[in-house]
């Protein structure tokens, strides 16, 4: 019943003040589509709550003179999808990012807070980990940077030190004949939490995978980078045998759960079906085709 | 029969008198009230499956600064097991008393054991956490296997079953012929098993309510229900307040389905608010809706069907063990009663047993019943067809029941339309359309079946005013929730021979309009019709008396046409036309007020009978059955306001495409509702379903003056069956249980599969 403190700080070091100095009753707010579903449901108290939104690095989307993109944790899907540029790059970063929610989720919704709530589930998640993104994180200590794969720490929980706050993710630039994709499975067409989620970065020359990156979600307390899946593609020319070589590293690498959400043979067959069908989303897309 | 030819209004999709307010946001629905002083209830519910309650200290919770009352079934009237039923409609108060307010025992995780008022929600909660329940926890059990285990852990000892405690609270039959002969006839028989997963009607508004006692008694309700009258009579016998007392006004209602033709929250927040003094609001969260209303049941049922060679069934059996939940009472009479009714059969078994369990207490849902029982009939239905290689429609068009067919359930079919749905179905394009291809990876296939609901008449009153300005506003009794506000206007107008835009209609409290009965069984605009009717024709006859009082001549002289009085003929005399404007503003000099109400115990519903045909597109790696085109076919007696009619098709679709696909109750070990929320309790969304086309048939209903038939339940009957057989046409696998999820058809065709392999 004690009353919440709401600040909305105009700077990251304000923010990061305010944050540690209110210990663990503290909450960063972003778009608020978790915390305050969290909230309502009475999962989360907060004492105060550190709106990160009024902040402009953690809204800004910057692609750089290398074509690499930073965007801050706190920026909406919707922002990300009007972004000239930002679909067209990192089409499956896009796509997972838009699937969450509906539009007005959409409007309010952030990669950070996606990554943040720590459900092994977040939609951006795997397309980030496919991606090789870099998150920037500041706290009482100053920066550092992490791999996007090492920040969650299992269901609802991060890597992130007390105080710190997440900054920015940083998408590295890429050859030319690169693209990406995700998909995930849910039930319905939509409204629904994936129980499994794949993202694929991949680049193509001559028509050989030279380089290939898989994301999975929803199959393992976190999202996983599966490093076996993309050695699998990368050297072939996502010839069958290479994509069930990929296939059955995703199946490999799952550690799933039955639950009400789908069963653990479901989830299994499910994450290599998925590899199959998004790597070839992506690989159309990086060859232009 | 009266059947008013060359409508002006009647059969127009006239804009809704609800839809600018529902559309701006305007509409009040019942968390929307307020009142000064006012406090909050919350309900303390039980943890456990089954338990008994030892004792409940509520000293801390009462001494918590801002708490201003405290209920326990001590403040609920007590109806005791052992004096015998005490009916209202078909509740039975001893279920009813003890399933606002768990008495001796708790019976399902959810139960309510105690209920708080504080000045805050969260003072309410927190109150509640305060309260010491001592509970002996007992075994437990939900499915309906576990529970007719002959060493079940028993609800209610004292009801027996072949002379032992049982969960087995009731069997219901219904019989013709000699099902052994029958079968003897047969030269195909089929018989099997199916299970269904409790479902929840899943309407959008939670159960809310706001309650004021003043010191002299007089107690007023605003709560959304599908009937005030229903809210008055229950909130009277499980508080003792007297029914003049109590004035119950219908908020709009989000959403019903069935399930808010039982109280959950006025009784207790009646005695909160009296013991307090102060209005009390209480509002259901979600998982409290999800967990602790009415889902209807989960069932078992076996289905046998035998026929000749040439097609004709000559005995059928059906046994529906349906879950009632805590307390008695699941819809057996709509499964064992509604399933093979479309059919005219020699030989016929249809039973039905009642099976309490450690869940919820079954609430109503469209038909409830039926689509449980056709689910089994319909899918064996299929399976006949295909062994005698006849088309599933002609095999039900050559059994058809028709008029003259004595029905199991009792009637001998006055004219009924069944044989012209499943023509309709057959002649539809959508029938005729090929199947066509999916993308690589998809089958496609198609199914049919048929389904029946009873339909109702009952109580309903009417009053048809005429205003100072010569327009009409007319008062009913019923919760609209399918659209009678617009078929009453439609009606009104037809009669009155004047524009839709002059007719008000309005739903009025349970001290300013006679007793009506709930809305439910598709009853509203069949029973409304008849009174307003009956109304507006005493209203025509006023207005001729008071037009022949001006001419001076005889009221048979004058005839009532396009909204004004007219001499029936020149030789009647001449005047000019009185209009309903003119005889309203002469009213106070020429007798004074004009109107009319008229209350009745209506008769002579016909049942409904509705065909459906289903393409599905099935992913087979990942299971997922679509629903990519889908036509329901349904007698509709005489659509009123056609709009409204294939809304309600369409929403019996969704539900049952949802039923089909991937809603169910799923429990944890614990016995508790592992997924009590819209995420993972998956209704359809708009993306998840195709437009749903309509084929209205329309044979009226000669008891009726327009023809009215109920239109709201059958066409979700039908669809559990029709999605299950367009799955088998798909892949050549039946499923006999629901929902056929993702996980479980991606399952069998890996069985399937490995199978062909060995
Ligand atoms: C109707 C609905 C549908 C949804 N559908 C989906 C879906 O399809 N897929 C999906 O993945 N999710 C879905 N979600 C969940 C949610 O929308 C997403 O996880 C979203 O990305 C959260 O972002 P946000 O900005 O709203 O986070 P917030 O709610 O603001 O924050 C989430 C958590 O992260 C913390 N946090 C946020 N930003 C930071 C930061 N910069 N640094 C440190 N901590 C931070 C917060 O304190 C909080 O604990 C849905 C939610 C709703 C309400």
């Amino acid at each position: 019943m004690a009353d919440i403190r709401y600040l909305a700080p105009q700077s990251l070091d304000e923010a990061i003040g305010a944050f540690a100095a209110a210990g663990s009753a503290a909450r960063i707010l972003a778009g608020g589509t978790d915390l305050l579903v969290q909230m309502r449901s009475g999962v989360v108290k907060p004492g105060v709550i550190v709106d990160i939104k009024k902040i402009a690095e953690m809204t800004a989307i910057k692609e750089g003179a290398d074509g690499s993109f930073v965007i801050g944790a706190a920026a909406s899907g919707m922002a990300l999808y009007e972004h000239p540029r930002f679909g067209k790059v990192w089409p499956g970063v896009l796509e997972g990012i838009n699937l969450i929610g509906s539009k007005q989720v959409q409007g309010r919704a952030s990669p950070g807070g996606n990554l943040m709530n720590g459900s092994p589930a977040g939609d951006s998640v795997p397309a980030m980990i496919a991606a090789g993104a870099i998150v920037t994180v500041q706290g009482p200590n100053g920066r550092r940077e992490l791999k996007v794969e090492d920040v969650p720490a299992g269901p609802g929980r991060t890597n992130l030190k007390p105080g710190e706050i997440l900054v920015s993710f940083k998408l590295p630039s890429r050859p030319s004949g690169s693209s990406d994709a995700y998909l995930r499975m849910i039930p319905r067409t939509e409204m629904d939490i994936a129980v499994v989620g794949i993202g694929v970065s991949l680049t193509i020359k001559d028509g050989v995978c030279t380089a290939a990156r898989v994301g999975l979600g929803a199959v393992a307390p976190t999202a996983l980078l599966v490093e076996a899946a993309g050695k699998a593609l990368v050297g072939s020319k996502l010839d069958d045998a290479a994509l069930e070589k990929a296939a059955e590293a995703c199946r490999a690498a799952c550690r799933p759960i039955d639950d009400k959400r789908g069963t653990i043979a479901y989830r299994i067959k499910t994450a290599g079906v998925l590899l199959k069908r998004t790597t070839a989303i992506a690989a159309k897309r990086a060859t232009g085709k | 029969m009266n059947l008013v030819t060359n409508n002006k209004w009647i059969g127009q999709r006239t804009i809704r008198p609800d839809g600018m307010d529902k559309v701006t946001g305007r509409a009040q629905f019942a968390a929307d009230t307020t009142m000064p002083g006012m406090i909050w209830g919350k309900v303390l519910r039980s943890p456990h499956p089954h338990a008994r309650i030892r004792s409940i200290d509520t000293s801390k919770a009462e001494k918590l600064p801002g708490v201003k009352a405290v209920v326990t079934s001590k403040d609920i009237v007590d109806f005791p097991i052992d004096k015998g039923a005490v009916m209202l409609g078909i509740q039975d108060m001893r279920w009813m008393c003890r399933n606002v307010m768990a008495r001796d025992k708790a019976l399902f995780p959810g139960h309510p054991v105690a209920a708080v008022a504080a000045t805050t929600e969260a003072i309410a909660a927190e109150a509640c956490k305060l309260i010491e329940v001592d509970y002996e926890v007992l075994p437990w059990s939900i499915e309906i296997e576990d529970a007719i285990k002959p060493d079940a852990s028993v609800l209610h000892e004292f009801n027996k079953w072949e002379g032992k405690p049982s969960n087995i609270a009731g069997r219901l039959e219904h019989k013709k012929g000699d099902i052994a002969e029958g079968f003897k006839q047969a030269d195909v028989v089929i018989e099997r098993t199916f299970t269904t997963r409790p479902v929840h009607q899943g309407y959008i508004e939670p159960h809310a309510c706001l309650i004021s006692v003043a010191p002299d008694g007089k107690t007023t309700i605003w709560s959304s229900s599908q009937g005030q009258f229903m809210v008055r009579a229950m909130t009277s016998m499980l508080t003792g307040i007297p029914q003049s007392d109590i004035r119950a006004i219908p908020a709009e209602i989000g959403g019903g389905f069935g399930g808010k033709t039982i109280v959950y929250l006025e009784p207790v927040a009646t005695m909160l608010a009296k013991k307090s003094g102060r209005p009390v609001k209480m509002v259901m969260t979600r998982e409290e809706v999800m967990r602790a209303t009415g889902p209807t049941s989960g069932s078992r049922s076996t289905v046998k069907i035998g026929a000749k060679k040439d097609g004709t069934i000559v005995a059928a059996h059906g046994t529906f063990y349906l879950q009632a939940g805590a307390f008695p009472g699941s819809p057996i009479r709509g499964a064992a009663g509604c399933s093979f009714t479309p059919y005219d059969i020699p030989n016929l078994l249809s039973e039905g047993f009642d099976v309490c369990s450690n869940r919820s207490k079954v609430a109503a849902y469209r038909a409830p019943g039926a689509p449980i029982g056709a689910y089994a009939v319909e899918c064996v239905m299929d399976e006949v067809a295909e062994a005698l290689k006849m088309d599933p429609l002609d095999f039900r068009l050559k059994n058809a029941a028709k008029e003259g067919t004595k029905a199991a359930h009792g009637p001998t079919f006055p004219r009924i339309g069944y044989i012209e749905t499943v023509e309709a179905a057959k002649n539809s394009p959508h029938y005729a359309a090929p199947l066509g291809k999916g993308p690589a990876g998809t089958l496609r296939g198609r199914g049919v079946a048929s389904g029946f609901w009873f339909n109702a008449g009952g109580e309903s009153s009417a009053q048809v005013n005429i205003t100072e300005d010569g327009n009409v506003v007319v008062t009913t009794g019923h919760p609209d929730i399918g659209g009678s506000r617009a078929g009453i206007a439609n009606i009104c107008a037809e009669l009155l021979g004047i524009d839709y835009k002059r007719v008000s209609v309005i739903i009025g409290d349970t001290q300013t309009i006679g007793f009506s009965n709930l809305t439910g069984g598709s009853r509203v605009l069949f029973a409304s019709a008849m009174v307003v009717t009956q109304s507006a024709e005493k209203v025509i006859q006023t207005l001729r008396e008071r037009a022949a009082k001006i001419w001076n001549i005889d009221p048979e002289a004058v005839k009532w046409d396009q909204g004004a009085a007219h001499p029936v003929s020149p030789n009647a005399g001449q005047f000019e036309p009185l209009t309903l404007k003119e005889l309203a503003e002469k009213a106070p000099a020429m007798g004074g007020p004009i109107g009319a109400g008229v209350q009745l115990n209506t008769a002579g519903a016909d049942g409904g009978f509705g065909t459906h045909v289903c393409d599905v597109e099935i992913d087979t790696d990942l299971g997922i059955a679509r629903v990519i085109r889908y036509t329901a076919v349904q007698d509709v007696g005489r659509a009123i306001h056609p709009g409204y009619v294939e809304g309600q098709l369409q929403g019996g679709v969704a539900q049952g495409i949802g039923w089909a696909l991937n809603e169910e109750y799923i429990y944890n070990k614990d016995g508790k509702v592992d997924n009590p929320g819209f995420l993972d309790y998956r209704m359809p969304v708009c993306s998840d379903l195709p437009m749903i086309d309509c084929i209205m048939v329309e044979v009226p209903n000669p008891k009726h003056p327009q023809g009215v038939k109920g239109v709201g339940e059958v066409p979700l009957v039908p669809v559990m069956a029709a999605v299950a057989s367009a799955i088998y046409n798909a892949l050549g696998i039946r499923f006999y249980s629901l929902p056929m999820s993702p996980p479980k058809i991606s399952a069998a065709l890996d069985a399937n599969v490995k199978q062909a392999a060995e």
